[in-house]
């Protein structure tokens, strides 16, 4: 067969490139959230970027320093609004660390870090759920939103609420959880154990979505140290870093779990693939953890009874962080011996995870910044605070 | 890296920086000259191996500013210290560390949008969170919102 005749103006080396300025955001389905990225693109190339932020600001740590602490709390939910349990129990650590002899009932322990594993898992599935469809695979996303869905349901039960619950609070847990609940995390436990395979067979090992995000968005071990880049992400790129382990709060010490990290398995370490995995492993560790704590859960306070009245932390500084969803998730916070903070800093995951976008992006097409910017997970909520 | 072995290498190689000492080992802090700051972080990085920066938070202490560096080893025991650095309120002057550690550039930006702290020699030092046409700095403790911002009203009293 002859090749098919193509008339000399059409041919590659005469068409002119140049260089234009694409505007992505803030209202983008793939940018999770109002974040605009102002992209220099040569064609489908992006030769540089530069990261807008703030479009969710509600001063946060302004109104913590005008309302209680115990109200704050309430602010806290709407930081990163899919792990709300990780942020309440990280605020509460951080007012909790002001005192010197409070002691955390046994059974509060337990109920968080059930909760705030729980609560990974979900901010998890929506992760992986969201990624699938950031890359054109609709199904993954209806799977994911029917399992966190049952989580959902047991944390309706528990407090009342399905996004912003509330629930940690200083000195304790708001409500205590009955043998029903205990029974209906006992009962997830068992239903989702099996579900990672579907997730693989769905998606981990599907060659559209291998070939999408291996290679892709490759972070590296000294870029991510230098941004202070932590959870998945840092994980991702190889690194060993879990603050349940490092330095554990609450009560991890007590569990067996281990730490998933990225090992580049189908293109090189800390693409976005392995971000991708690190999320799926993580859950079946957390569930372990679930599993853990809900058999093991003692009778007893739900809270301490050593707050009474209004919560005054003495005067001093403190500064705790949790392993959140989304990396490490701290408070610094200052009491001048009044019921309201003098200072509330919230150091946020999301905030460090995106700051690097401009350098893992650059020389990317345009469709593979949307894988980027999906495998780093932000919310956009904690970002802009 | 422990608390007391920072404040070692920095006074063998920094005497005069170093203005107070809190070991406490809940809340270990170091407070540094502003004058200094730059070589301190330079050695604080190379010479202590804190090569994480873990949030920087920006205090309103009525006659000063304070940032406070919160600084870790990434590779080893988890042990954070803080590194406080004064400066006076009407002349909040602070070197950059932006080329130190990366992720200062958006921590010195939120600390100049909301608490005014002007990061001398940041390559991009523009309003983060904030409008950019927002006026005045809203976390420092005089602050007062505006009546309207384009028009809009403010009905919080």
């Amino acid at each position: 067969m002859n090749a098919p005749h193509i008339p000399k103006a059409f041919a590659a080396s005469d068409v002119r490139s140049e260089e234009m300025l694409l505007n992505m955001g803030p209202q983008h389905p793939s940018t999770h959230g109002v974040f605009r990225v102002v992209i220099r693109t040569d064609g489908e190339i992006v030769i540089d970027s530069e990261s807008h932020v703030g479009y969710l600001h509600r001063c946060f740590e302004k109104h913590c320093e005008s309302v209680s602490f115990l109200q704050s709390v309430l602010y806290t939910d709407r930081l990163d609004y899919l792990t709300s349990m990780g942020n309440n129990l990280a605020f509460s650590l951080g007012v909790e660390r002001l005192f010197t002899d409070l002691v955390i009932p046994e059974r509060a322990e337990h109920i968080r870090v059930i909760c705030a594993e729980l609560n990974r898992i979900a901010s998890h599935l929506l992760a992986i759920g969201t990624y699938g469809m950031d890359i054109g695979a609709i199904t993954p996303f209806l799977y994911c939103f029917r399992d966190r869905e049952k989580i959902l349901s047991i944390f309706e039960s528990i407090c009342g609420q399905r996004l912003n619950y509330n629930y940690v609070r200083p000195g304790g847990v708001a409500y205590d959880i009955d043998d029903s609940m205990i029974a209906a995390i006992k009962d997830f436990c068992k239903y989702f154990r099996p579900k990672a395979q579907e997730y693989d067979d769905l998606l981990s090992n599907n060659d559209i979505f291998v070939r999408r995000t291996a290679n892709v968005g490759v972070l590296s071990k000294e870029l991510a140290l230098s941004y202070g880049v932590t959870g998945p992400c840092l994980r991702g790129s190889g690194v060993k870093r879990d603050l349940r382990r490092d330095l554990p709060y609450s009560i991890y010490s007590r569990f067996d779990f281990e730490i998933p990290v990225g090992t580049g398995e189908r293109g090189t370490l800390g693409d976005c693939y392995d971000r991708y995995m690190v999320r799926v492993r993580e859950m079946i560790e957390s569930l372990r953890i679930v599993e853990q704590a809900v058999s093991q859960i003692p009778d007893g306070p739900f809270k301490t009874d050593q707050i009474k009245g209004k919560l005054r932390p003495p005067k001093g500084e403190s500064f705790i962080r949790v392993e959140n969803s989304r990396g490490e998730l701290g408070f610094y916070i200052i009491s001048d011996g009044k019921d309201v903070a003098y200072r509330v800093k919230c150091r946020a995951p999301s905030f460090h995870n995106i700051s690097l976008l401009t350098d893992i992006s650059r020389g990317a097409m345009i469709a593979d910044m949307v894988a980027i910017i999906g495998s780093l997970d932000i919310v956009m909520g904690e970002v802009d605070r | 890296m422990t608390p007391d072995k920072v404040h070692e290498i920095l006074k063998a190689k920094h005497a005069q920086a170093v203005s107070a000492f809190d070991p406490n080992p809940k809340h270990p802090s170091i407070k540094i000259a502003p004058e200094f700051w730059r070589v301190v972080a330079k050695t604080l990085r190379d010479d202590c191996g804190l090569d994480y920066l873990v949030s920087l938070t920006a205090v309103d202490r009525a006659a000063e500013l304070e940032a406070i560096y919160t600084l870790e080893v990434m590779d080893g025991a988890r042990c954070p210290i803080h590194v406080r650095v004064l400066v006076p309120r009407d002349n909040p002057l602070i070197a950059t560390v932006e080329d130190i550690w990366r992720t200062a550039d958006w921590h010195e930006r939120e600390a100049w949008d909301l608490m005014g702290i002007t990061f001398v020699g940041h390559h991009n030092l523009v309003r983060i969170l904030c409008a950019e046409d927002w006026e005045g700095h809203p976390l420092r403790k005089d602050y007062k919102s505006p009546d309207t911002y384009h028009g809009i009203k403010n009905n919080v009293t």
